[in-house]
């Protein structure tokens, strides 16, 4: 499987309240909540680190799972967010990265 | 629950104000019949002020916030304004008469990503809607901006706040909202003059009129089970919160001055003098605002209504004490159910009281659910 490479979209708003991650889209005003490692994952997302490398850098050093479980489950979230459009995902480094200061 | 009433809870647990009105000035460029703001600038705060203000309210964990006037585009720095707020990761609804918005700012707005728009509209006939706003061709380019926003996809939510002047075009602006793909949010619901003054609720409805409105299937989604009695409160509903004005929202206006709400005009500190958290977590007018329950509640606490009124402790305290009834509110729920409040009761009225009925409905478009909110959530675009 080639490697991903995942970008916040600049259509969302959010911010952490009580160590969670409130997300809503601007586009359709879905509006979610990310748990601890999501969030790791979300807020690591800046187009130019791969998801392996983030998953790596973000989850492994701090969980107890290996770094094919975590990539695997990492896959199935960033595809969910990615289908309600805010994280962009492709197989190569997305240029012009995020330029929001990111949520408190 | 939605998940965003649980962040609101969330927000209550840990003293975030969640929800912030920022009116960036109180300008405008139409005078409706009903506005409860001056026109005039008394020293607005500097795009740089605001700027810090925005990245303060982004520390202490504010996400919904919504910007309004006045007229928002009388500022020539609106886009910079925006575009720092969206950069702090806000939830930004804008609200505006749109009679400036024309396909460039539509895109711009589209860009920036403003997450909603509402503009006021009062009739889908230009000789009524202009007489309100006394800005000729108002109607026409309200309308026009909003073709511009749907075109740009944004979502665009028309509020028709109702006057004995307009009171007969609610169907008529129901239909121009459907036809032009905007929700719709009616609001009849006049306030007193930011600085006290009463006269202008002589634009208020008639009892019949509101009674109406109560009872409308096309706004409300079920009538039988809105305008029943109100059952018997509980323990929890007297230990509760009137509503979320100063616990998790606040209003900020265009001179930094930080209030509950902006239907609440309790002066509880100025940014140019404090920073925002000072006077959030240090404030005695917001600690006070907070240690109110609902059986600490003058009157009220021995109403039927307590537990479903939509009692505005704002409207409250225009009326002499934040613990004390809203008359407008007691209105609201005698006219809803048929039941008069204790405060009715005790001033032996069945007539209409001086402030006039209040009441917000947001039906209409039909992916949304009937909602009969608190004041604080109104609509009160000038």
């Amino acid at each position: 499987m080639s490697e991903k490479y995942i970008r916040r979209s600049s259509q969302i708003a959010a911010r952490m309240l009580g160590g969670e991650m409130m997300i809503m889209s601007v586009k359709d005003s879905t509006f979610f909540t990310l748990d601890s490692v999501a969030t790791a994952i979300w807020q690591a997302a800046d187009g130019r680190s791969s998801l392996t490398e983030i998953v790596a850098s973000k989850i492994c050093s701090q969980f107890d799972v290996s770094l094919e479980t975590a990539v695997r489950d990492a896959e199935v979230f960033v595809q969910e967010l990615a289908g309600h459009g805010i994280l962009q995902i492709s197989d190569r480094p997305i240029m012009n990265a995020e330029q929001t200061r990111g949520a408190q | 629950m939605s998940l965003l009433a649980e962040m609101n809870q969330r927000a209550l647990h840990f003293g975030v104000p969640l929800s912030v009105h920022l009116d960036v000035t109180y300008r405008c460029n139409e005078r409706c019949v009903h506005c409860y703001l001056d026109h005039d600038d008394h020293g607005e705060m500097t795009t740089a002020e605001i700027k810090d203000v925005l990245t303060q309210l982004s520390e202490a964990g504010s996400f919904l916030l919504t910007i309004s006037g006045g007229e928002v585009f009388m500022r020539r720095d609106l886009f910079e304004i925006l575009e720092y707020a969206r950069g702090l990761l806000f939830n930004v609804k804008l609200k505006t008469n749109g009679v400036m918005i024309r396909e460039r700012e539509a895109k711009r707005l589209r860009e920036i990503g403003v997450e909603q728009i509402q503009i006021s509209i009062y009739s889908h006939r230009p000789e009524v809607h202009d007489a309100i706003t006394k800005l000729p061709g108002s109607l026409k380019r309200t309308i026009d901006a909003i073709r511009f926003l749907r075109a740009q996809g944004l979502k665009v939510t028309i509020a028709n706040v109702l006057m004995s002047e307009n009171f007969a075009d609610y169907a008529g602006v129901i239909a121009l909202a459907k036809n032009l793909g905007a929700s719709y949010t009616v609001d009849p619901t006049i306030t007193p003059k930011i600085d006290g003054d009463r006269s202008i609720l002589r634009l208020n409805i008639e009892e019949s009129d509101l009674r109406q409105v109560f009872r409308d299937p096309a706004l409300v989604d079920d009538v039988e089970k809105f305008c029943a009695p109100p059952p018997p409160p509980g323990e929890d509903v007297m230990e509760g919160y009137p509503c979320s004005a100063g616990h998790t929202s606040c209003y900020i206006s265009p001179y930094g001055d930080v209030y509950p709400c902006v239907a609440f005009p309790l002066p509880s500190g100025n940014l140019r003098q404090q920073t925002f958290l000072d006077i959030w977590h240090g404030s005695a007018e917001l600690k006070q605002v907070r240690s109110i329950r609902a059986k600490d509640l003058t009157t009220c606490s021995s109403c039927a209504h307590v537990g479903s009124c939509s009692r505005c402790p704002g409207l409250a305290y225009f009326e002499g004490s934040m613990y004390g009834p809203s008359s407008a509110d007691c209105q609201k729920s005698f006219q809803r159910t048929g039941i008069p409040s204790a405060n009715m009761l005790r001033s032996g009225q069945g007539q209409r009281s001086a402030s006039g009925p209040l009441i917000q409905i947001q039906p209409m478009d039909h992916s949304v659910p009937m909602v009969v909110s608190s004041w604080e959530q109104n609509n009160l675009t000038a």
